[in-house]
Formats: C-alpha cells, sequence, structure tokens
C-alpha cells in the first residue's frame, strides 16, 4: 500500500479514537476542538472537490458554511420566538435539507455566472458573490445583523441528541469520512476523470466532445451542498452564528488548509484543517499575532514543498 | 457521393487581416485531402473554423448534411469531427491511457457516471490500449504524460484522434518537429488510416503530402488557388509562382 494511503487510514483511526479518550479523561476541551477540527475539514474536502481535482479556485467558500448554519439558526428562531410557521422548526431533517438545498441552489446560480469567467476573474467573482451573502445577512436586523443569532436548541435528530458532545462529534466524523469516500468515488468516476482532464487542458477536452463548462457546474454544485452540510452542523457545534462566518477570510481560511495539507488528495484537507486548527490554539495562546508565524508556515510548504503535507510524506520514491 | 464537409462562403478576419477569404472547399467521404500554403495562408485557422474554436464572420459549414455553422466545438465533436493540434495539446498531468481513454470516454455518450472508477473498466481500457498500440505507445501506457518525448506526444494526438472515433479528422501539422525517421514512420502511419477516416490534413513536409493526399488544395492568403490531385497541382502554374516556386 501507497504511504499517503497508509497515513489517511492512521490519521482517520486517531480521529475516531482520541476524542473519546479525551472525554473519559477529563479533557472535555479537546473533544470541542476535535469537533470544530472535523466539522471544518468537511468543509475543506468540498472545497478540494473543485479546487483541488477541479481546478477552480473558489474565494467564496465560506458562504455555503453561512447558509448551513442560518438554516438551523432561522428555524430555530421562529419555533422558538414565533412567527413564519411554515420554515419555523427545531427538525434537524428539515434543517439538513434547508442547509443542503438552499447551498446547493446558491451553487447553481452563483457558478452558472462564475464559472464562465477563468482565473484571476474566477477567484475575484467567487469571493464577490460570498461577499454579498455575507451583507445580505449583516443587513437582516431580524436575524441579529452583525450581532449574529443565538441557537437556542440544537436541531432535533432521532436516536442521537446533538447536546451531547460525543455524540455531536460522532456524527460529525461519520460525515467527514463519507465526505472523504464520495469525494473519492466521484474523482475515480468517469465524471471524476473528465474534471480533472478539464483542470489539465481545457480545450482538450472540449475537442473530444465534453461541454466541460456542465461537468465543472455540477461539482460546483456538489462541493457547495457539501459545505452547506458542514455549516449546518457548525451551527449546532457553536450555537451561535454570525456573518462571521462566511467573510472573505474565512473562505481564504478554507483554501489555506486545501493547499498547506496538499490539494486533490484525500487526506490532504483534513490535514490541512488538523494542523490550522491545532497551530490557531497554540500559537493564539502565546501572541495575539499568532497569524504571522503562521503565514510564514504557510508560504514556507508553498515554497518547499510542493504538494503540501501530503507531498512531504508521499516522500520523493512513491507514485 | 455527396460531401463529408462542405464549405461555402467562408470568410474570417482579424482586424484588417484576412485570414479566411471567401472559401469553398468539399471533402469527400474516406479522401485525404491536403491543405497546402506558405506561412500565414490562414490554414490553422481554417481548421479552427472548422472545430468550432473560432467563429466564422460570413459563410457556411457543412457535415453530413447538417449546417454546424453556429454549433460549439463540444457538439461537432459528438457528429464526428476531431482535430489534432500543431502545438501539443494534451493533459500533461494525466498518464498517457487517461488521456486516451478520457477520448473512448466520450464516444460513449455523456459521462455523468459517479459512481464507477473510471481505470476499472476494461472497455474503455481495453480500447485505449488497443489505440496506443496502432500507434506503438502500448509500452508507455502508465507513465505520466508529460514523460514522453515530443514525437511521442504527436503520436498520443493521432491516438486520440483515432479513439474518439471521428469520421472527419482534422490534423495540424502531425509532422511538425518531427525528425526524419519519425516522419517517414508517421507517413506510413497516416497511409495506413487511409481509406479508414477522412483526413483532412495540413502540412508543411511537401513529401508528405504528395505521397499521402487523394487531392490537395493550395491556399495563399486566406484563398484558395488551386484544388485537383497531386498531379494538377503539381503542374499548376498559379501555385508554381505562388507557392513552390520555381523548378
Amino acid at each position: 500500500m501507497k504511504r499517503t494511503t497508509w497515513a489517511t487510514i492512521l490519521f482517520m483511526l486517531a480521529l475516531a479514537i482520541l476524542p473519546p479518550v479525551f472525554m473519559w479523561t477529563g479533557n472535555a476541551f479537546y473533544v470541542d476542538l476535535a469537533t470544530r477540527l472535523v466539522i471544518l475539514a468537511i468543509a475543506a474536502v468540498s472545497l478540494n472537490l473543485i479546487l483541488g481535482f477541479g481546478g477552480m479556485v473558489s474565494f467564496g467558500h465560506a458562504a455555503y458554511i453561512g447558509i448551513g448554519a442560518y438554516a438551523v439558526g432561522i428555524p430555530v428562531y421562529y419555533e422558538t420566538y414565533g412567527g413564519a410557521d411554515a420554515i419555523a422548526s427545531y427538525g434537524g431533517a428539515f434543517h439538513i435539507l434547508v442547509a443542503v438545498g438552499v447551498s446547493a441552489l446558491f451553487a447553481l446560480l452563483t457558478g452558472a455566472i462564475c464559472l464562465r469567467t477563468k482565473g484571476v476573474y474566477f477567484i475575484m467573482i467567487t469571493m464577490a458573490f460570498g461577499q454579498m451573502i455575507y451583507y445580505l445577512f449583516i443587513s437582516i436586523e431580524e436575524y441579529g445583523a452583525d450581532d449574529g443569532l443565538v441557537i437556542d436548541t440544537r436541531s432535533e435528530l432521532p436516536l442521537v441528541s446533538l447536546d451531547d458532545p460525543l455524540q455531536l462529534y460522532a456524527i460529525a466524523y461519520v460525515a467527514l469520512v463519507i465526505a472523504m469516500l464520495m469525494v473519492r468515488t466521484i474523482v475515480n468516476s468517469r465524471f471524476g476523470m473528465v474534471l480533472q482532464g478539464a483542470r489539465g487542458n481545457n480545450e482538450r477536452l472540449v475537442t473530444l466532445g465534453y461541454n466541460t463548462y456542465l461537468y465543472r457546474l455540477t461539482a460546483y454544485v456538489i462541493s457547495g451542498a457539501m459545505c452547506g452540510f458542514a455549516g449546518a452542523l457548525l451551527g449546532n457545534f457553536t450555537t451561535f452564528i454570525s456573518p462571521d462566518m462566511m467573510g472573505w477570510s474565512r473562505s481564504g481560511e478554507l483554501m489555506f488548509m486545501v493547499i498547506l495539507g496538499g490539494s486533490a488528495t484525500m487526506l490532504g484537507p483534513v490535514l490541512g484543517s488538523a494542523v490550522f486548527i491545532l497551530m490557531e490554539e497554540i500559537l493564539s495562546s502565546i501572541t495575539i499575532y499568532w497569524h504571522l508565524p503562521f503565514g510564514l508556515m504557510l508560504m514556507g510548504v508553498v515554497l518547499f514543498a510542493r504538494g503540501g503535507l501530503m507531498g512531504l510524506i508521499k516522500g520523493k520514491g512513491d507514485k | 457521393m455527396s460531401a463529408l464537409l462542405k464549405i461555402s462562403n467562408l470568410c474570417k478576419s482579424f482586424g484588417g487581416v484576412t485570414a479566411t477569404d471567401n472559401v469553398n472547399l468539399e471533402v469527400e467521404p474516406g479522401e485525404l485531402h491536403a491543405i497546402i500554403g506558405p506561412n500565414g495562408a490562414g490554414k490553422t485557422t481554417l481548421i479552427s473554423q472548422l472545430s468550432g474554436a473560432l467563429p466564422p464572420d460570413s459563410g457556411k459549414i457543412t457535415f453530413k448534411g447538417m449546417d454546424i455553422t453556429n454549433r460549439p466545438a463540444h457538439a461537432r465533436a459528438r457528429l464526428g469531427i476531431t482535430r489534432s493540434f500543431q502545438i501539443t495539446s494534451l493533459v500533461m498531468d494525466m498518464s498517457v491511457l487517461d488521456n486516451v481513454a478520457l477520448a473512448v470516454q466520450a464516444r460513449q455518450g455523456h459521462s455523468f457516471r459517479f459512481l464507477k472508477p473510471a481505470r476499472s473498466i476494461r472497455a474503455l481500457r481495453d480500447e485505449a490500449l488497443d489505440m496506443l498500440g496502432r500507434v506503438g505507445l502500448e509500452a508507455r501506457a502508465e507513465q505520466p504524460t508529460v514523460a514522453l518525448s515530443h514525437g511521442e506526444h504527436r503520436q498520443m494526438e493521432i491516438a486520440i484522434a483515432l479513439a474518439t472515433g471521428a469520421d472527419l479528422m482534422l490534423l495540424d501539422e502531425p509532422m511538425a518537429g518531427l525528425g526524419p525517421q519519425e516522419s517517414v514512420a508517421m507517413i506510413e502511419f497516416l497511409k495506413g488510416l487511409k481509406g479508414e477516416r477522412t483526413i483532412l490534413l495540413i502540412e508543411h513536409d511537401m513529401d508528405a503530402v504528395f505521397a499521402l493526399a487523394d487531392r490537395i488544395t493550395v491556399l495563399v492568403y486566406g484563398r484558395i488557388i488551386a484544388t485537383g490531385n497531386p498531379d494538377e497541382i503539381r503542374g499548376n502554374d498559379d501555385v508554381r509562382h505562388a507557392y513552390l516556386g520555381e523548378e
């Protein structure tokens, strides 16, 4: 087996085993840290589908986290304080449906426009759409504007309770594994070959008879929907949501994670978010200027380790 | 016999430069039709309009009796037109086999199939390997494309064009940059393809053109000055003046 496959299995095993151990040894704080890590990893995995495998550098991916979070926050808000009966609900299935559905729709509408452009223009226009959603929520007083919204009650699901930190973690973890397997299946499929071919040489693929625009748009929608799901989890985790979670710097952080860990790899985005979360935790306890060493580290990885951390693990001899 | 491809009054100019000047041309099914002309005669521009990469200013292109003038490139490929590129155009970060498999896959309808791993589909792999075998590249199948030589890239272009199953192959200087021996091998290979596919060939190598072509069209400054079989072209005074030079 390849070294990268081993690394993936070992790392995912560690993520499965460590949090329960932390919990039982009375270190609940680390379970929280792991939960945030895993949820952001789902978002990074979804971004990797379009950024890594599709070559579409989206700088507005945090928008879907926001949409997903508000898809939980708004129905809960109405259920708690009354009004808007049609969407008022504590039901987890409803929240997830709205989070995934609205994210997919937003991805379809904006992607249809963004994917007409390429290169820097694509980066700018995805960022513009992301900021559009950001300012939309800042302007809605009803949902707390830039003060944000407290989620009084977490999504209700059958059999499990999201109020229990370990159960919430378990759900996030399973979702991450499913997301990784989904991306792996997609990129190895015939669809995935076209997506990766278009990343390498779009003109060639068009000449072969592929309408690459439609393939990219499909990937864009799948990616957005997946990230919307991560947003719904994040809302349930923090129980406080605000437009800050979908600002452009958030989108940048997701890009960091993918590139730092290694784009177009299975474990890369997960590894990237792990390093990001841990560094943020460690460095920010030492200095409030923690972005500086973090930025330097990212530059180091980009300059000296092509292919990110996964590139380092892969080594030279491994194909 | 009706023409496979019919070009009527095609015009294209870039600013003040007329690249395609009222071109009328018919390509018969099964023939190898060569287009020759000095540098800047508009040969590649013509190919690009046929493949759909460039929109013509006016005129009409008919393929298999259908007006394809306004169809996008991917739709033309679906109808059975493929092109090779003068400057190698391959997916460099994929393996040689994957490049050809993508062409085979393209022929089998849409690829909105998300579940089965493409590399494990035998029908795709076997046919791609067959095509690579025809151009003598099977041994290189698993290599990354970027690791191959220029000559091998040219062979890959042909394997891909074959794999698409296209009825009409637009070959833009397949001999470009090849060494003398490689050129001879390529000529032999194209000879073997004659009759199997209809080919519109652009080529600078006159030996190749006169050895291969059923008919030759001479393009000068975007305008056709002669069309005929190799002997007629050799004997044509206009062509001698404009292109071949005095002998």
